[in-house]
Protein backbone atom coordinates (compact mmCIF):
# COMPACT_ATOMS: atom_id res chain seq x y z
CA UNK A 1 0.00 0.00 0.00
CA UNK A 2 2.72 2.51 1.07
CA UNK A 3 5.27 1.64 -2.01
CA UNK A 4 1.52 1.61 -4.41
CA UNK A 5 1.27 5.58 -2.97
CA UNK A 6 4.54 6.47 -3.37
CA UNK A 7 4.73 4.89 -6.72
CA UNK A 8 1.91 7.28 -7.90
CA UNK A 9 3.66 10.06 -6.28
CA UNK A 10 6.79 9.81 -8.23
CA UNK A 11 4.73 9.17 -11.41
CA UNK A 12 2.97 12.70 -10.46
CA UNK A 13 6.70 14.82 -9.86
CA UNK A 14 7.77 13.17 -12.87
CA UNK A 15 4.34 14.24 -15.23
CA UNK A 16 4.83 18.34 -13.00
CA UNK A 17 8.38 17.65 -14.73
CA UNK A 18 7.68 17.10 -18.07
CA UNK A 19 4.42 19.80 -17.99
CA UNK A 20 6.83 22.18 -16.79
CA UNK A 21 9.27 21.75 -19.56
CA UNK A 22 6.66 21.64 -22.34
CA UNK A 23 5.51 24.94 -21.05
CA UNK A 24 8.65 26.46 -21.11
CA UNK A 25 9.93 24.72 -24.39
CA UNK A 26 6.87 26.32 -26.05
CA UNK A 27 5.00 29.95 -25.97
CA UNK A 28 2.07 31.24 -27.49
CA UNK A 29 4.44 33.23 -29.54
CA UNK A 30 4.58 34.04 -33.20
CA UNK A 31 8.40 35.13 -34.40
CA UNK A 32 8.96 36.54 -37.73
CA UNK A 33 12.47 37.32 -39.72
CA UNK A 34 11.14 40.39 -41.42
CA UNK A 35 14.25 40.60 -44.60
CA UNK A 36 12.43 42.42 -47.16
CA UNK A 37 12.05 46.00 -47.50
CA UNK A 38 9.18 46.08 -50.01
CA UNK A 39 6.36 47.87 -49.02
CA UNK A 40 4.04 44.78 -49.99
CA UNK A 41 6.01 42.86 -47.72
CA UNK A 42 6.30 45.26 -44.94
CA UNK A 43 2.37 45.03 -44.85
CA UNK A 44 2.15 41.76 -44.90
CA UNK A 45 4.40 41.91 -41.53
CA UNK A 46 2.66 44.07 -39.70
CA UNK A 47 -1.25 42.83 -40.62
CA UNK A 48 -0.11 39.37 -39.06
CA UNK A 49 1.98 40.90 -36.13
CA UNK A 50 -1.25 43.19 -35.51
CA UNK A 51 -3.75 40.16 -35.83
CA UNK A 52 -1.43 38.23 -33.84
CA UNK A 53 -1.42 40.57 -31.14
CA UNK A 54 -4.73 40.83 -30.90
CA UNK A 55 -5.28 37.31 -29.89
CA UNK A 56 -2.68 37.69 -27.04
CA UNK A 57 -0.16 35.92 -28.91
CA UNK A 58 3.44 37.98 -28.36
CA UNK A 59 4.77 38.86 -31.68
CA UNK A 60 8.37 39.09 -32.00
CA UNK A 61 9.72 40.79 -34.99
CA UNK A 62 13.44 40.63 -36.16
CA UNK A 63 14.37 43.15 -38.65
CA UNK A 64 17.15 42.13 -40.50
CA UNK A 65 18.74 43.57 -44.00
CA UNK A 66 16.58 45.53 -46.67
CA UNK A 67 13.52 46.10 -44.00
CA UNK A 68 15.95 48.20 -41.61
CA UNK A 69 15.32 50.92 -44.65
CA UNK A 70 12.01 50.80 -43.18
CA UNK A 71 12.79 51.50 -39.70
CA UNK A 72 14.41 54.84 -40.57
CA UNK A 73 13.36 57.96 -39.10
CA UNK A 74 13.58 60.42 -42.09
CA UNK A 75 13.63 63.53 -39.45
CA UNK A 76 16.64 62.09 -38.21
CA UNK A 77 20.47 62.21 -39.15
CA UNK A 78 23.14 60.32 -37.97
CA UNK A 79 26.86 61.70 -37.94
CA UNK A 80 30.06 60.43 -38.90
CA UNK A 81 29.47 57.95 -41.69
CA UNK A 82 31.74 56.83 -44.02
CA UNK A 83 31.83 57.35 -47.77
CA UNK A 84 30.17 54.16 -48.37
CA UNK A 85 27.61 54.03 -45.62
CA UNK A 86 26.54 57.63 -47.09
CA UNK A 87 26.18 56.17 -50.77
CA UNK A 88 23.54 53.19 -48.80
CA UNK A 89 21.68 56.29 -46.89
CA UNK A 90 21.22 57.92 -50.50
CA UNK A 91 19.83 54.88 -52.26
CA UNK A 92 17.87 53.16 -50.07
CA UNK A 93 14.31 54.18 -48.80
CA UNK A 94 14.22 57.29 -46.21
CA UNK A 95 11.85 55.19 -43.79
CA UNK A 96 8.66 53.37 -44.31
CA UNK A 97 6.52 55.72 -46.44
CA UNK A 98 9.20 55.56 -49.29
CA UNK A 99 9.20 51.81 -49.43
CA UNK A 100 9.22 50.54 -53.04
CA UNK A 101 6.31 47.64 -54.02
CA UNK A 102 8.38 44.12 -55.11
CA UNK A 103 6.09 44.34 -58.24
CA UNK A 104 4.27 46.96 -59.93
CA UNK A 105 6.77 49.71 -58.20
CA UNK A 106 6.81 51.39 -61.84
CA UNK A 107 9.06 54.57 -60.67
CA UNK A 108 6.79 54.57 -57.55
CA UNK A 109 4.07 55.13 -58.78
CA UNK A 110 2.90 51.62 -57.53
CA UNK A 111 3.57 52.13 -53.55
CA UNK A 112 1.10 55.65 -54.57
CA UNK A 113 -1.86 53.96 -55.94
CA UNK A 114 -1.64 51.60 -53.01
CA UNK A 115 -1.26 53.87 -50.65
CA UNK A 116 -4.31 55.88 -52.17
CA UNK A 117 -6.25 52.37 -52.49
CA UNK A 118 -5.33 51.66 -48.92
CA UNK A 119 -6.92 54.91 -47.97
CA UNK A 120 -10.57 54.22 -49.25
CA UNK A 121 -10.97 50.97 -48.35
CA UNK A 122 -10.20 52.26 -44.90
CA UNK A 123 -6.73 50.31 -43.92
CA UNK A 124 -4.61 51.38 -41.34
CA UNK A 125 -1.32 53.45 -43.01
CA UNK A 126 2.00 51.76 -41.81
CA UNK A 127 2.12 54.89 -39.85
CA UNK A 128 -0.85 53.96 -37.71
CA UNK A 129 -0.02 49.81 -38.17
CA UNK A 130 3.30 50.66 -36.01
CA UNK A 131 1.63 53.13 -33.37
CA UNK A 132 -0.69 50.32 -33.09
CA UNK A 133 1.69 47.94 -32.38
CA UNK A 134 3.90 49.71 -30.02
CA UNK A 135 0.66 49.56 -28.12
CA UNK A 136 0.07 46.10 -28.24
CA UNK A 137 3.94 45.88 -26.99
CA UNK A 138 5.26 43.94 -30.41
CA UNK A 139 8.65 43.79 -30.28
CA UNK A 140 10.91 45.02 -32.90
CA UNK A 141 14.50 43.74 -32.55
CA UNK A 142 17.15 44.97 -35.02
CA UNK A 143 20.10 42.93 -36.08
CA UNK A 144 22.88 44.64 -35.06
CA UNK A 145 25.24 43.43 -37.70
CA UNK A 146 23.10 44.17 -40.95
CA UNK A 147 22.67 47.51 -39.67
CA UNK A 148 26.17 48.36 -39.53
CA UNK A 149 26.60 46.57 -43.03
CA UNK A 150 23.81 48.81 -44.61
CA UNK A 151 25.81 52.02 -43.01
CA UNK A 152 22.46 52.37 -40.59
CA UNK A 153 22.94 53.96 -37.36
CA UNK A 154 20.83 53.58 -34.17
CA UNK A 155 20.66 57.52 -33.68
CA UNK A 156 18.29 57.59 -37.42
CA UNK A 157 15.99 54.74 -36.14
CA UNK A 158 12.30 55.35 -35.72
CA UNK A 159 11.48 56.17 -32.12
CA UNK A 160 9.58 52.85 -30.61
CA UNK A 161 9.13 51.80 -27.01
CA UNK A 162 10.04 48.11 -27.73
CA UNK A 163 12.76 48.37 -29.85
CA UNK A 164 16.15 46.68 -29.04
CA UNK A 165 19.40 45.57 -30.82
CA UNK A 166 20.53 42.04 -31.04
CA UNK A 167 22.18 39.52 -33.44
CA UNK A 168 21.11 36.40 -35.22
CA UNK A 169 21.08 33.69 -32.22
CA UNK A 170 18.36 35.80 -30.53
CA UNK A 171 15.94 35.31 -33.62
CA UNK A 172 16.84 31.36 -33.43
CA UNK A 173 16.81 31.34 -29.48
CA UNK A 174 13.40 33.18 -29.61
CA UNK A 175 12.20 31.41 -32.72
CA UNK A 176 12.67 28.39 -31.09
CA UNK A 177 10.24 28.92 -28.27
CA UNK A 178 7.80 30.31 -30.44
CA UNK A 179 4.63 28.12 -31.58
CA UNK A 180 5.11 30.27 -35.27
CA UNK A 181 7.98 31.36 -37.02
CA UNK A 182 7.87 33.24 -40.25
CA UNK A 183 10.32 34.60 -42.81
CA UNK A 184 9.27 37.66 -44.85
CA UNK B 1 -28.57 31.32 -32.18
CA UNK B 2 -31.15 32.53 -34.86
CA UNK B 3 -31.37 35.93 -36.40
CA UNK B 4 -34.22 37.03 -34.09
CA UNK B 5 -32.56 35.63 -30.89
CA UNK B 6 -29.64 37.70 -31.67
CA UNK B 7 -31.54 41.05 -32.64
CA UNK B 8 -32.81 40.56 -29.46
CA UNK B 9 -29.70 40.16 -27.47
CA UNK B 10 -28.67 43.07 -24.78
CA UNK B 11 -25.72 43.84 -25.91
CA UNK B 12 -23.16 45.64 -22.97
CA UNK B 13 -20.86 47.22 -25.08
CA UNK B 14 -21.53 47.81 -29.45
CA UNK B 15 -18.09 48.51 -31.10
CA UNK B 16 -18.57 50.08 -34.16
CA UNK B 17 -15.36 48.92 -36.48
CA UNK B 18 -17.21 49.56 -39.75
CA UNK B 19 -14.64 52.71 -40.63
CA UNK B 20 -11.71 50.04 -40.62
CA UNK B 21 -10.44 46.85 -42.97
CA UNK B 22 -8.73 44.02 -41.55
CA UNK B 23 -7.08 43.66 -38.93
CA UNK B 24 -8.48 46.97 -37.77
CA UNK B 25 -12.21 45.29 -36.20
CA UNK B 26 -10.36 42.74 -34.51
CA UNK B 27 -7.74 45.40 -32.88
CA UNK B 28 -11.28 47.46 -32.06
CA UNK B 29 -12.97 44.15 -30.24
CA UNK B 30 -9.94 43.31 -28.29
CA UNK B 31 -9.87 46.78 -27.10
CA UNK B 32 -13.33 46.83 -26.17
CA UNK B 33 -13.24 43.21 -24.76
CA UNK B 34 -11.06 44.53 -21.58
CA UNK B 35 -13.87 47.24 -20.60
CA UNK B 36 -17.09 44.79 -20.14
CA UNK B 37 -17.52 42.05 -17.51
CA UNK B 38 -17.43 38.56 -17.84
CA UNK B 39 -20.65 36.89 -19.24
CA UNK B 40 -21.54 40.10 -20.95
CA UNK B 41 -22.26 40.77 -24.74
CA UNK B 42 -20.58 42.77 -27.05
CA UNK B 43 -21.51 43.17 -30.30
CA UNK B 44 -19.00 44.05 -33.51
CA UNK B 45 -20.08 45.76 -36.14
CA UNK B 46 -17.78 45.58 -39.38
CA UNK B 47 -18.19 46.50 -43.16
CA UNK B 48 -15.44 43.95 -43.98
CA UNK B 49 -16.02 40.68 -44.62
CA UNK B 50 -13.29 38.72 -43.47
CA UNK B 51 -14.22 40.07 -39.75
CA UNK B 52 -16.88 37.50 -39.59
CA UNK B 53 -14.53 34.60 -40.63
CA UNK B 54 -12.49 36.41 -38.16
CA UNK B 55 -14.16 37.11 -34.87
CA UNK B 56 -14.92 33.32 -34.31
CA UNK B 57 -11.45 32.54 -34.49
CA UNK B 58 -10.11 35.46 -32.38
CA UNK B 59 -13.42 33.66 -29.67
CA UNK B 60 -12.39 29.98 -29.71
CA UNK B 61 -8.60 30.96 -29.11
CA UNK B 62 -9.44 33.57 -25.93
CA UNK B 63 -12.11 31.72 -25.09
CA UNK B 64 -14.96 33.67 -25.28
CA UNK B 65 -18.51 32.29 -26.56
CA UNK B 66 -19.41 33.15 -30.71
CA UNK B 67 -22.94 33.52 -30.33
CA UNK B 68 -23.70 34.42 -34.21
CA UNK B 69 -23.91 36.67 -37.08
CA UNK B 70 -26.49 39.01 -38.40
CA UNK B 71 -25.86 40.30 -41.92
CA UNK B 72 -27.03 43.39 -42.61
CA UNK B 73 -26.80 45.00 -46.04
CA UNK B 74 -23.47 46.50 -46.06
CA UNK B 75 -21.89 45.66 -42.75
CA UNK B 76 -22.36 42.62 -40.19
CA UNK B 77 -23.41 42.54 -37.06
CA UNK B 78 -21.52 39.84 -34.60
CA UNK B 79 -22.27 39.03 -31.15
CA UNK B 80 -20.54 37.48 -28.61
CA UNK B 81 -20.29 36.87 -24.93
CA UNK B 82 -17.09 37.40 -22.89
CA UNK B 83 -15.48 34.66 -20.61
Amino acid sequence: METGIENIQAQIEELKARIAFLESSRKDCLSIAVISGDLDRILATMIIALAAAAMDTKVKLFFSFWSLAALRDPQKKAKNKDFISKMFGVMLPKGKNKLPLSRMNMAGMGPAMIKYLMKKQNVLSLDEMFRQAEELGIEITVCEMSMNLMGFKKEELIDYKHLRFAGAATFVSEANESTMQLFI
Amino acid sequence: MTTDELKNLQPARTVDARGTACPGPLLEAKKAIGTIKPGDIMEVLSADEGTKVDIPKWCTKQGHEYLGTIDESGYYRIFLRKK
